[in-house]
This record gives C-alpha cells, structure tokens and sequence, in this order.
C-alpha cells in the first residue's frame, strides 16, 4: 500500500480508537491489579496488628511482666522469651517429624497415582486422598487421641527397649513408655494431616512431566524408577519444594490436633517418646488463650508473631532453593 | 557393533484396533533405511516396535516377530529394558534433559549401564561421543552448561551423542529433522552418513528428498483410509524405487500425486 489518497469511503479515523473489549480489559487491569494489592495490604496489617499487640508484653520488664501474667513465671525459667524459645523448638521439632514421615509417603503415592497405577485405580485414590485433606483437624485430633495414640503405646515401648540408647528414643526414667501422648504422636498425626495437600500437589506436578523427556529416558534403557529420576523428579522438582512447604505450613499452624494429642511441657528436650516435654505455638496459645487477661492476651500474641516469623522464614528459604538452580529448571 | 533386523509378519495393535497389518522386512547392517509414506500410515508406530517403545502407550501391542541377529525381541526372556540399551532412539523434537549439562547429557544412559565410570573415561567417552554426532567444536568449552541452551539442532546432535555414547547395536531416527531449519538438517544427514559405517539406522521421514540423500534402501508405508491399517507397500535399493518403483502407489507417492 503506498497510495495516500483517501476515498470517502474509508473509515475515519475516530473508527480506529476504540473496540468493544476496551472497557472491560481496563476493568480487568484494575480488578487483577486489586487482588495483587490486597495480598499485599493484608500481609502488612497483619504484621502490624502483631507487632502492636505484643509490643507492651515484649517492652514490659521480665519480672514485671511475671506479676502481671499467669503463665509468665521468670522465677521458674519461664520469661516470655524462655516460653517462644521451648514453644519454636517444640514446633519445629514435631513440624519436621511430620515432614520427615510424610513426605515420603506423600510422594510416595503421588508417583503410585501418576506414574504406576492403572488410570482408573489412579483417579478413585486421587479423590480419596482429596478427600482426606476435607477431614477436620479436630477429627484428626480425636482420632489420634482415641485410636491412634493407644495403638502406638506397644509400638513406642519397641522402641525404647530396642533403640532407646539412641537419645531420641530413650524413655521416660521408669524405662517405660506409660503414655502414647507425646511429640512423636503429633508428629505422626500432623504427618498423616500434611499427606493430601502435599501428594495433590506433587501428582499435579508429576504429571505435567513433559513426554518427551520420559521417553527419551526409557529409550535409553531406563527402567521405570530410572525414568522418573531422570526425568520426573528433575523436572517437579520445585513443584516437590513447594509441595513440602505447604505441608510444612500446615504442620506449623496446625493447633487442634496437637492441643488434643501432647502432653504439654516446655522443655528444649530431644525426647520425643517422653510426655511434657514439648508443645507448639498454636497449640499453646490455644491452650492459654480462654484464662488469659489483657497482658497474657498481649504476651501470647508476641508469640503469634514468633510463628509469623518462622512461616515466612520457612516459605523464603523454599523460593531460595527452587530459584537457586532456574538456569536448569524444567521451565527453559 | 551393528546388527541386521528381520521383522516376520508382525501386527501392531492399538488395543483392538490393528494399526500396522502383516510387516515383513530386513534390514541390513552398516546401512541406512528409510520408511516414508503420508502421515499415519503407521511408519513411526512400526519404528518404535524394533526397541519395543510402542509399550509406553497403554494398550499397543504387537504380533509376530522381530529378529535381531537372530534373536527375538518378542520371546518371553527377553526384557524390554535391556532390548533398548541395544537399540538407540532418536526423537522428532529434541529432548536433552532440561536439569542435566551437556556433558551429563551424553552420559545419561551410560550411567544406566554401568554406575561406577572413572572421571577419566566419562572425559573420554563425552568428547568421542560428541565428535562423532559433530558436536564436540561447537560445545567443548561449555559442557557444564544446560543442554537447553544448545540451538534446535544442537539439541539434536546432542540427542544422537546421548544415543551413540552407550554404543547400541542400532539407530532408530523418528523424523529427526523436521523440527529443524535447513542447515541442521544438513548437519544431520552428513552426521547419518558417517554413522552408518558403525550402525544400522533406520530413519522415518516425511521428507523423500532426505530418504534419496540419506538411505541405502527405502521402505514404502501406505495407508488405504481413515482406520485401515497401514501396511508395508514396497521396498527396495533407494535408487530403484525412486526412479523405476514396481507399485503404482509408490509411483504416484514419490513424484507429488498424493500425500
């Protein structure tokens, strides 16, 4: 086309300016760019309401704050700081129990689902692992307490009998294991509690492999498991990652199960078949929550600040180790 | 090492539907064969019944057999794992694994075969093998580096590296080059040629003027309509059946008529 000339036919050129999408494209724009900021919003108030609410508990003399508080006792080696300090152990220590067993098994079954079932056996266990993460935590706790928990007893005394010279596993002084209530039982139920979320998203994951990649591995002669190593687990990698922090974000939050199971103690104890030794964050501020006066009310939300803290620790420590190898990431 | 094939009378059934009907064939070692014909007319799903990858899709299965030197891939000892540490593949669209470096690229399946391989010979083995996909000038200096960041044709000289570099006895190339531009397939079949006097390769092709470039003998596929079996029409020396073909249908096929 190289004529300027212009017919009167042509269309002028206010025809040119808009196109019917343009309004709502525009309130597209706005609404995504809303929901972006809103996440963003939210996460700050949060972080100031915490930071609010527990500074006169955190700016509040140790001994003072021991008059003013019940569970606050400094003379007993429980100042508000001793209690976060035993309560982030005893979270992280019951949050990796739960991980380290049900991380496996969460893949596990992923892999079984995605990669070796039949289609139709594959889809019947895909919605009843769906289906397990629907089960209130509150049934998980009663569950635990009323079955599980007596189940393991027997189990647990194994143990200590058999492996008890490893720190861990040693048993209470009487050298037996009178109560099942204990971290590893947390542990054990927050990791059967993390098992859906983690395997739904690890299968979603898993299942994406490109084709590609796993036949150029089986035509190499890889057996089945040589394949996914080669080809699956490469590629969900950061898919598994983030996978395991959702889990992990589950155990540390999780409150009722925990509250109904362990025999609290605040201890920086490794023994996990002995009872009052440990106890979580939310389960603790569960606990505390209902006797507590204002003071109390602000010292346990310093707390709540702790596991704030250590969720967002927890879930940039993941961006790290997914983004630190993104040069060979599946994604190029 | 390189291997002659003799396929008898073989069927390949996608669960009850027969898509490859009654194949025999030979193909001799040291040479190249090629298997054209219009699209789905089985050529691709017959190639992947010589290192048994056709199991990978649920419900394909085959009847009759495949000799290898002899040997039936089909007998009830015989593992389809180790049948393809023995016949090599190459695919349509390149597929270096996108986690691994060129040079553990080209090791891949040698580690499948033998774990324990000193630092010295891996060295050795991963610059033989990519000199002999003519490879090894273009990437020596960036072996740790993704094999994703290699050109399209790159990709796949450095698919025939990973192939080659566990030494099989045969070369299976499925359209190696049509996700390629005009020099890397150039690159490709000069590669074809010189691996021929190591290999048995067999290529399928949608392009007849690479199977006259490349081939030693050509296999002619054809299919009579939509979900009919394809079947083997013809075959013959190259120059035979693209000057004096013995079938109508390969006729009408190689000079433009259809397809």
């Amino acid at each position: 086309m190289t004529t300027t000339e212009q017919s009167p036919e042509t269309t002028p050129p206010s025809d040119y300016g808009t196109h019917p999408g343009a309004a709502a494209n525009h309130a597209f724009k706005w609404v995504s760019t809303g929901a972006g900021s809103l996440i963003l919003i939210t996460l700050a108030a949060v972080a100031t309401f915490l930071l609010m609410e527990a500074w006169p508990a955190v700016s509040m003399p140790a001994a003072e704050l021991g008059d003013a508080v019940s569970f606050i006792k400094p003379e007993d080696g429980q100042s508000l700081l001793e209690i976060v300090g035993y309560l982030v152990y005893g979270t992280i220590l019951i949050s990796v129990i739960a991980l380290l067993l049900g991380t496996p098994v969460a893949i596990g079954i992923a892999l079984f689902i995605s990669h070796f079932a039949p289609r139709r056996l594959a889809q019947g266990l895909g919605y009843l692992i769906d289906l397990l993460a629907a089960v209130p935590s509150v049934v998980y706790g009663l569950w635990g307490v009323a079955v599980l928990v007596p189940f393991l007893q027997p189990f647990y005394q194994f143990l200590a009998d058999y492996l008890g010279w490893i720190p861990i596993f040693a048993p209470p002084e009487s050298g037996e294991v009178f109560t099942g209530r204990v971290a590893l039982s947390a542990g054990i139920v927050l990791a059967i509690m993390i098992i859906p979320i983690i395997s739904a998203v690890s299968r979603e994951v898993f299942l994406q492999t490109p084709k590609l990649h796993e036949e150029a591995a089986l035509a190499m002669g890889a057996t089945r498991w040589e394949m996914i190593r080669m080809a699956v687990f490469p590629f969900g990698r950061s898919g598994m990652i983030g996978a395991t922090m959702l889990g992990l974000g589950r155990a540390l939050g999780e409150t009722m199960a925990v509250l109904m199971i362990i025999s609290p103690g605040l201890t920086f104890s490794p023994y996990i078949l002995q009872p009052n030794q440990h106890n979580t964050i939310a389960a603790y501020i569960a606990l505390q929550f209902p006797e507590a006066n204002a003071l109390g009310v602000n010292s346990l939300i310093a707390m709540g600040l702790a596991l704030f803290v250590i969720t967002l620790l927890v879930n940039m420590l993941a961006r790290w180790v997914v983004s630190r190898r993104s040069e060979f990431s599946g994604a190029n | 090492m390189s291997k002659r094939i003799d396929v008898n009378n073989l069927n390949v059934y996608y669960s009850n539907f027969l898509a490859v009907e009654d194949v025999s064939l030979a193909i001799e070692p040291k040479s190249v064969t090629a298997f054209i014909g219009p699209s789905g007319c089985g050529k691709s799903t017959f190639l992947r019944t010589l290192n048994r990858m056709h199991e990978v899709i649920p419900g394909a299965r085959v009847e009759g057999e495949v000799l290898m030197d002899g040997v039936n891939l089909y007998a009830d000892a015989v593992d389809p794992v180790t049948v393809r540490r023995h016949v090599g593949m190459v695919f349509q669209r390149p597929n270096p694994f996108p986690t691994m470096s060129i040079a553990e690229n080209v090791l891949a399946g040698v580690k499948l075969n033998n774990k324990r391989i000193s630092r010295a010979d891996a060295d050795d083995l991963v610059e033989s093998s990519l000199r002999g996909a003519n490879l090894w000038e273009e990437v020596k200096d960036r072996l740790d580096k993704p094999g994703s960041s290699l050109s399209g044709g790159q990709q796949q000289r450095l698919c025939i590296a990973r192939a080659i570099a566990i030494k099989p006895d045969v070369l299976l190339m499925d359209e190696p080059c049509s996700a390629l531009d005009p020099i890397s397939t150039l690159a490709i079949e000069d590669l074809i040629q010189e691996l021929k006097s190591q290999y048995t390769i067999v290529i399928v092709t949608h392009n007849m003027q690479q199977a006259a470039r490349v081939s030693d003998r050509t296999a002619f596929f054809n299919i009579a309509g939509t979900g009919k079996p394809g079947k083997l029409i013809e075959m013959n020396d190259t120059p035979t059946m693209f000057s004096t073909p013995s079938e109508k249908a390969t006729e009408d096929y190689i000079s433009g008529r259809f397809g």
